[in-house]
């Protein structure tokens, strides 16, 4: 008895939209807050580290004598540790996934030189 | 009685993808004793907290294992919280049972599936798992992951929900409750099923306080157990909450009992929802535990009771952390219901026991 009942909720899923999406012709736009990969905008940068002390997986690398803010993509986890700790919100978290990869690779930017703030005293 | 004859079962078995091995000693086709034994997974995780500090070892944690990803989460921040004397603010705590007991469901919802799959319903696997990822949608939407949220930390919750997100929630979850209860008659009144599973691995009530079991396992030998009656955090704020129980104590009885149960935690995060107060998801937490201070917790997981301890050592890294998990505690009533079973029966026993491996091995 139970499966006629189970065949007649089948048998409605026939006239209904799909569940699933027709991967890859068809994708879904990520929401607005998913972890997809974390992003750093180097112009905001002070390379300050706490990205680097925070991180779990210890993935986050900043040189502070070579300039260079640097993430293994492979290791992150997308915990958003770093996003939350970063005091320049120049780290945020980007809702799409990065591109598939054939091969491991780390991410190393070069940080420019911030303009220093000379406050004008009188 | 023939010859005694021991058939191994997993560690690689098509009812389980969890590597559990079973020395089954069978005589005539009847399982006279069982020898279990695990280690395939263990990865030393309670070790970890050695080299992560406190607020790094949430993420270890949650990765004890992907379907209680949020309990383990949130059972290592109560501890910890404990630990430390951090008060949590209301709109957390409401925040952290509403994503718990939606975890509640997809862990129950995917088991429902592999459960049908196994009794050879083809098709009620298929509308279990698309029911359950409306569930992994909602977290997706709220958390920003699936499975693995990091939405729990040590002081609170790092993301809140909208009031108004929180009503789409419980529209989707009426929608959920509506198709589910067709599935859910339907299991619950078809003969295949009950051929299968009435009277199949039963225990007594007293077997089941003698061996500890705890969960749904327990519940279904009419053992009134769950933590969530203890009243804390969030279900303290709860009307009425009176644990599911079935006196069958057969695996057609763990099946029933985790049927309802998820109709249950729809109506909890549907009250939940409709009290929560406005207010702070989180609370700065500072300094580092008490050397010596010492810290424990149960929390009921999906698969029943998990208990947490924690010791401080004054540094920003804990001394000890400990689980027992759900399934550890199982084991040896699972092992007590398999014992005088027919061999067809080993896999329905197992699989209505609901083990978890990753959990059990750490």
């Amino acid at each position: 008895m139970g499966s006629f009942r189970l065949g007649a909720m089948t048998l409605r899923s026939l006239f209904k939209k799909p569940e699933t999406l027709l991967y890859p012709t068809q994708t879904k736009a990520p929401y607005a807050g998913q972890k997809g990969h974390v992003v750093n905008e180097v112009s905001g940068c002070i390379l300050c580290g706490m990205c680097q002390r925070v991180c779990p997986c210890h993935c986050i690398t900043v040189d502070k004598a070579a300039r260079t803010w640097g993430i293994q993509p492979f290791m992150c986890i997308q915990c958003g540790s770093c996003v939350a700790s970063c005091p320049t919100s120049c780290l945020s978290m980007d809702p799409a996934p990065t591109a598939i990869a054939t091969e491991k690779h780390a991410i190393e930017l070069a940080v420019p030189e911030q303009e220093k703030q000379v406050s004008s005293s009188i | 009685m023939g010859k005694a004859s021991v058939i191994p079962f997993g560690p690689q078995h098509p009812v389980l993808p969890e590597p559990l091995h079973l020395d089954l000693v069978v005589q005539d086709e009847t399982v006279v004793d069982v020898l279990p034994q695990i280690g395939f997974v263990h990865r030393g995780l309670e070790k970890l907290v050695e080299t992560r500090d406190y607020n790094q070892f949430i993420y270890v944690a949650e990765r004890i294992c992907g379907i209680c990803a949020m309990g383990h989460s949130l059972g290592y921040a109560e501890t910890v919280e404990s630990l430390m004397g951090v008060e949590v603010p209301s709109r957390a705590e409401y925040l952290r049972v509403i994503w718990h007991e939606l975890s509640r469901i997809h862990s129950h919802l995917l088991w429902l599936g592999l459960a049908a799959d196994a009794f050879g319903f083809e098709s009620m696997f298929m509308h279990c798992w698309r029911l359950r990822e409306r569930i992994l949608d909602i977290f997706e939407k709220t958390t920003g992951g699936r499975v693995i949220l990091s939405v729990v930390r040590v002081g609170g919750v790092n993301r809140d929900i909208e009031d108004s997100e929180l009503k789409v929630i419980c529209g989707v979850l009426d929608g959920i409750k509506a198709e589910y209860g067709e599935i859910m008659s339907t299991l619950l009144t078809d003969m295949s099923v009950k051929n299968r599973t009435v009277g199949v691995g039963a225990l007594t009530t007293e077997q089941a306080i003698d061996l500890s079991m705890v969960g749904p396992f327990a519940r279904a030998s009419a053992v009134s157990y769950d933590v969530r009656s203890f009243g804390r955090g969030a279900y303290g704020h709860l009307a009425d909450f009176q644990p599911i129980t079935d006196a069958g104590g057969d695996c057609y009885a763990r099946v029933k009992v985790r049927c309802l149960e998820v109709l249950q935690s729809i109506e909890i995060i549907q009250e939940l929802a409709g009290k929560i107060p406005a207010g702070d998801i989180a609370v700065k937490v500072k300094g580092n535990p008490d050397p010596g201070a010492r810290a424990a917790n149960v929390l009921e997981q999906p698969r029943g009771e998990c208990y947490y301890f924690a010791q401080g050592n004054g540094t920003k890294h804990l001394e000890r952390m400990r689980m027992r998990t759900p399934t550890s505690q199982n084991l040896a009533g699972m092992l007590e219901a398999l014992k005088g079973c027919d061999l067809a029966d080993v896999n329905m026993i197992i699989l209505t026991i609901d083990p978890c491996i990753s959990c059990t091995e750490r």
